[in-house]
C-alpha cells in the first residue's frame, strides 16, 4: 500500500518535472517579450519625451507620426530598399542555384565563396562597401588613377541614389544564403519527371518554367519570409554604411525609432514606430509560423 | 552545404556551359571583392589608399595598421584599439551561447517527448520572440537591465542575447528530437528510468550535430550583433561591431582607412574562422531556422 502511494507520488513529480524545465525559458519570453511589447506599445500612447512617462495621450503620437517628413521618408526607402533587395536576392539566388546545379565542376570550392558574407557582421560589411563606394578613395578614385578620368560613381554621396547603395551591400551579403535554400530545393527535385519531359522533347526552359521552378513553391516561401523580415529590421548596414544619410536619404523605420527615442527624446513618437514595425512583420510572421506549425503529425 | 547531393537530370550544350562558368567565376568575384579591399589595404600605408591605389596590391608592405587596430587606435575617447571590445565580446558570447543552448536542448527534449496539450501554441510564442523587431524591446529592457543591476556590463547583454537566442536553439533541438525514435524513450521510462537520465544517458550523447549547429547560429547572431551593444552597453562593456563603428565613424583627424579595414576584419575574424571549420553546419543552422524539419 504504502509502496504504491509513493510510486503514484514519483510518477506525478515525474509529470510536472518536464514543465518545471519548461518554465524558465517561457517565463522570461512572457516578460521580457510579450510583457515588453505590452509596455512599448502602452509608451506609444503615452506623452514620453526623453524618460517613460504615463500621461495618456491616445492617438496623438501616431498622428503626429504620419505628419513627419522623417517618417515618410524612412518609409518610401524602405518601400524601395525592400522591394528591390527581396527581388534581387531571389532572382540571383535561383540564378546561382540553377547554375551550380548544372554538374559544375569546383561547385564545392564556389558554395563557399558565394555564402561567406553572411557570416560576417553588418558593421563589418558596412565599413568594406562604405569605403569602397566612396568617391574620394573608392572605386571613382581608381578608376581616375587608371586613366578613365570622367568615370563619376558617388551614388552614396547622392540623396537620390545612396539607398541604392544600401540595397547593394544587403543583396551582397544574403543572396548567397538565399542560393543555398534554393540549391536544397533544386536537389529535392525527383529526376524521373525530369527525364520523362525530355523524352516528351522538352527544352531546358520549359523544364524551368513548368515543372522545376513550380515545385521550389517553399523555398520561394520561405525566402520571401526571411528576406521581408531581415528587409523590416535592417538597421546595422545604414549605421554603417552611410549613418542614414546623406541628409535623410537612407533612413529606415528602424533608424528612425532610434534616433527618435534615443536622441531626439520623443519616446512617444518612437514607441509608435516600433509598434508599427512589430505589426508589419506579425502581418507576415504570424501566418508563416502558424502554417508551418499547424499539427502535421 | 549540407545540401544532399542528387545530380539533376538536365542537360546543357557546350556554348550554355562556357556562360554559365562566366557567370558563376563574376559572381563569386562580385563576392570576393569585398575581402580583397579589406585585405589588401588593411596592410598598406595610408598614403597607397589616398593616392587612388585601393584595388592595387601593396608596395610597401606593413602590418602597422593592423597593431593600430588592435592595440592603439581611439575608439572613443581612449586611444585603446579593438583590444579590449574583443574582450567584452567573447565575456558577453560565451556564456550566453552555452546557456541558450543547454535550455534549447532541455526545450526541445519537453517540447518532442514529454509533450503537453498546448506546447506547440507556447513553442509558436518561444519563436516569434526571435523574430520581433527589437526596437519593439529596447525601452522596457533598458529600464529593466538597469533595476537589475546589469546595465552597462557584458552580463547584461548575455541576458538579453539569451532570452532572444532560446527561441532558434529551442527550434534546432526541437526539430532534431522531433524526428528520435520515441519507443527508446518508452522503453526506458518502462525500466524506471526518469526524466533527466533519459535526456542524460539516451538524448544527449546522440545530440552532437544539433548542438554544433546551434553553437555557431547563437555564436554568429550574438558576435555579430549590434543593436543591443549599442543600446545598453557602456564605454567599459561595448563589445566588438559597436567599437568598430566608433572608430570608423570617428570624425576627429584623419581618417586612417587601413586601420579601419584591419579592424574590420578583426572583428570579422572570429566568425568567419568558425565559418570555415564547420560552413556547413552554419548553413545547416540557417536553412533550420527558415524551413521546418
Amino acid at each position: 500500500m504504502a509502496q504504491s502511494a509513493n510510486a503514484d507520488l514519483k510518477t506525478r513529480l515525474q509529470n510536472w518535472i518536464p514543465k518545471l524545465v519548461l518554465s524558465p525559458s517561457l517565463a522570461v519570453i512572457l516578460v521580457f517579450v510579450y510583457g515588453f511589447i505590452l509596455f512599448s506599445v502602452y509608451l506609444s500612447f503615452t506623452d514620453s519625451r526623453i524618460l517613460p512617462s504615463y500621461g495618456w495621450v491616445g492617438w496623438e503620437n501616431y498622428s503626429k507620426l504620419w505628419r513627419l517628413s522623417h517618417w515618410e521618408i524612412s518609409l518610401t526607402n524602405m518601400g524601395i530598399f525592400a522591394l528591390l533587395y527581396i527581388t534581387l536576392c531571389t532572382a540571383i539566388g535561383l540564378g546561382l542555384a540553377i547554375f551550380l546545379d548544372q554538374k559544375i565542376r569546383g561547385e564545392g570550392m564556389l558554395r563557399p565563396l558565394y555564402l561567406y558574407p553572411m557570416a560576417l557582421s553588418f558593421i563589418v560589411t558596412g565599413t568594406a562597401w562604405k569605403w569602397f563606394l566612396d568617391p574620394g578613395i573608392g572605386l571613382e578614385n581608381v578608376m581616375h588613377t587608371w586613366g578613365w578620368e570622367s568615370f563619376k560613381f558617388d551614388w552614396i554621396k547622392n540623396r537620390d541614389y545612396a539607398i541604392y547603395t544600401v540595397v547593394l551591400a544587403a543583396v551582397w551579403q544574403t543572396s548567397g544564403f538565399v542560393m543555398a535554400m534554393f540549391l536544397a530545393g533544386l536537389r529535392g527535385i525527383d529526376n524521373e519527371i525530369l527525364k520523362a519531359a525530355q523524352m516528351d522533347g522538352a527544352s531546358n526552359w520549359n523544364l524551368y518554367r513548368r515543372i522545376i521552378i513550380p515545385q521550389l513553391r517553399p523555398a520561394f516561401l520561405s525566402a520571401f519570409v526571411i528576406l521581408s523580415h531581415l528587409a523590416i529590421k535592417t538597421f546595422d548596414l545604414v549605421i554603417a554604411l552611410t549613418g542614414g544619410g546623406p541628409g535623410r536619404a537612407t533612413e529606415l523605420p528602424a533608424t528612425f525609432m532610434y534616433s527618435y527615442t534615443f536622441t531626439r527624446n520623443q519616446m512617444g513618437i518612437g514607441s509608435a514606430s516600433a509598434t508599427i514595425m512589430l505589426m508589419a512583420i506579425a502581418a507576415i510572421m504570424v501566418p508563416y509560423l502558424y502554417s508551418e506549425l499547424r499539427e502535421k503529425r | 552545404m549540407s545540401v544532399a547531393t542528387q545530380d539533376t537530370a538536365i542537360r546543357t550544350g557546350r556554348v550554355t556551359r562556357t556562360l554559365i562558368y562566366v557567370v558563376l567565376i563574376l559572381f563569386a568575384l562580385f563576392y570576393l571583392l569585398p575581402l580583397y579591399v579589406m585585405l589588401v589595404n588593411s596592410v598598406k600605408p595610408l598614403e597607397e589608399i589616398t593616392g587612388g591605389g585601393m584595388m592595387s596590391l601593396p608596395d610597401a608592405f606593413t602590418i602597422e595598421p593592423w597593431k593600430q587596430a588592435w592595440a592603439s587606435a581611439q575608439i572613443g575617447v581612449e586611444p585603446t584599439g579593438l583590444k579590449p571590445y574583443f574582450w567584452n565580446s567573447i565575456k558577453m558570447v560565451v556564456p550566453a551561447v552555452t546557456i541558450s543552448t543547454v535550455l534549447g536542448a532541455l526545450n526541445g527534449y519537453v517540447l518532442t517527448k514529454w509533450r503537453f496539450k498546448g506546447d506547440t501554441i507556447l513553442f509558436g510564442l518561444m519563436l516569434f520572440a526571435c523574430f520581433i523587431p527589437f526596437q519593439i524591446v529596447l525601452i522596457p529592457m533598458a529600464r529593466m537591465l538597469g533595476l537589475m543591476g546589469l546595465a552597462g556590463s557584458t552580463y547584461g547583454l548575455s541576458f538579453v542575447h539569451i532570452v532572444f537566442g532560446i527561441g532558434f536553439t529551442t527550434l534546432y533541438f526541437r526539430n532534431y528530437y522531433a524526428v528520435f525514435p520515441t519507443e527508446l524513450i518508452r522503453a526506458a521510462q518502462i525500466d524506471g528510468a526518469g526524466f533527466f537520465q533519459i535526456f542524460w544517458r539516451i538524448l544527449l550523447p546522440s545530440s552532437g550535430p544539433i548542438a554544433v549547429v546551434s553553437v555557431i547560429w547563437q555564436f554568429t547572431n550574438i558576435w555579430n550583433d549590434f543593436l543591443f551593444g549599442a543600446s545598453f552597453a557602456d564605454a567599459s562593456s561595448q563589445p566588438m561591431t559597436v567599437a568598430l563603428n566608433n572608430l570608423v565613424q570617428s570624425s576627429t583627424g584623419v581618417k586612417e582607412y587601413n586601420v579601419h579595414f584591419a579592424g574590420a576584419i578583426l572583428a570579422a575574424m572570429p566568425t568567419l574562422f568558425v565559418y570555415i571549420v564547420a560552413g556547413r553546419y552554419f548553413v545547416r543552422g540557417l536553412m533550420a531556422g527558415s524551413v521546418k524539419g
